[in-house]
């Protein structure tokens, strides 16, 4: 993959793109009207995630993974304040990382009969699939552990409310 | 009808609606145990599967199955469920209203109408085309690419309900599209005009469900979300092997 190089003008242009690629797949699996604009920012800060830890050099993997975990935790919290399921904020955000290229360049030596570069780019595509699950899962388990906390925190400061 | 009835009624038309539109399974059980027990229930026993649900309750003898035979992708009737669940919770609504509200959510059509859909699928197209690292001379073609790519899609599955064939006829046109495209010099990169065009049609939250239905533990749906995830992908990148080769 050769991305865009790393310019100010360019970053703008990927956070325009990747904020309507993502309110554009809002609109194909039909979530509710007041949720688009917000779907729309997790996607693109999710993807300005992947696009800074890529041209830091750190790898597609590390790439994938943590902006799948942005675009966990910006869900979330957007889950949050919105009142609404999660599902309708991280399903349109990850479309961005979603590995086409590679795909494309799999399915492209299949079709040739190049197995061995072919298996390359699959097993690409694999890691890459299991890096975004990845991501899913570390946001998770960090906002669990963050309304835990919360939580005993809560109750603490009850308990020494009522004593007091 | 009795009480308890129209607490099994209700709680297995949500979680109908839930399931068939593509909500995870984490969120199906926790809208349906929370209906159920602000109606009163206190220990609902529910099971759901993404082909089915069912529902007793502790120490009554009735119960009663749903069975799932058709998904489809609709997240506003999940959000609304959500909504409705919450307003019982909140007390604004009475259970007997919530399943009148039920049913005429699952009658309903609430859909951004077919154009506003192809508009957006050529949008995601083209924007993706170019984030991806294509020339911005090629972003016309794969608009519209995907444009039509999509609106074959949208076609079979609306009047044929053939999923899994829909996209790998897709994937088809697609290809043909793209290869067409190069061939006339109307666009340079092949590859990544058709990567933009069949990104609309990538299953997305199939594949999202999957993996959070697996860590909530829920192996049985996340499993058949994952293999039917899996085959989406492997018919929409049959469609294109198959044009590639003839290119």
């Amino acid at each position: 993959m050769n991305l865009l190089p790393f310019t100010p003008i360019n970053l703008l242009i990927n956070f325009a793109f990747s904020y309507l690629a993502t309110m554009g797949f809002g609109f194909l699996i039909n979530i509710p009207r007041n949720a688009l604009l917000a779907s729309g920012a997790v996607g693109s800060i999710g993807w300005m995630m992947y696009i800074v830890v890529y041209h830091a050099h750190l790898g597609t993997m590390l790439a994938n993974l943590s902006g799948a975990m942005v675009v966990g935790l910006g869900a979330a919290i957007m889950a949050r304040i919105k009142k609404m399921p999660m599902i309708l904020f991280n399903v349109p955000g990850m479309v961005p990382l979603v590995p086409g290229s590679q795909s494309y360049k799999a399915i492209y030596n299949f079709a040739f009969g190049k197995n061995s570069i072919a298996l390359h780019y699959l097993v690409q595509v694999a890691m890459i699939a299991g890096a975004i699950a990845m991501g899913f899962f570390l946001a998770e388990m960090l906002t669990r552990m963050f309304f835990r906390i919360k939580h005993q925190i809560e109750n603490k400061r009850g308990r020494y409310d009522k004593t007091s | 009808m009795t009480k308890a009835n129209l607490v099994i009624d209700t709680v297995l038309l949500a979680g109908k609606i839930m399931i068939e539109n593509g909500a995870d399974m984490a969120r199906v059980d926790d809208t349906l145990n929370r209906i159920a027990r602000n109606a009163g229930i206190q220990h609902p026993r529910i099971f759901e599967t993404t082909t089915g649900l069912m529902m007793s309750i502790q120490g009554s003898d009735n119960a009663q199955v749903e069975s799932i035979d058709k998904r489809r992708i609709d997240l506003e009737r999940i959000s609304r469920v959500n909504d409705a669940s919450r307003a019982f919770q909140a007390k604004k609504i009475t259970l007997e209203q919530m399943y009148e509200y039920l049913q005429e959510l699952d009658r309903s059509t609430l859909d951004f109408g077919p154009l506003m859909k192809i508009i957006s699928a050529a949008l995601i197209g083209g924007t993706l085309e170019v984030v991806y690292g294509g020339l911005w001379s090629d972003m016309l073609p794969t608009m519209i690419i995907s444009g039509i790519g999509f609106t074959s899609y949208y076609v079979l599955n609306r009047f044929f309900h053939t999923q899994f064939a829909s996209e790998f006829v897709a994937a088809v046109v697609i290809g043909i599209l793209g290869v067409l495209v190069t061939k006339l010099h109307l666009g340079t990169k092949m590859g990544m005009i058709i990567t933009g065009g069949i990104m609309p049609l990538v299953p997305g939250v199939l594949l999202t469900n999957a993996v959070r239905d697996l860590l909530a533990g829920h192996i049985l749906s996340g499993a058949a979300r994952m293999i039917e995830g899996l085959i989406t992908a492997c018919a929409l990148g049959m469609g294109i092997a198959l044009v590639l080769r003839f290119s």
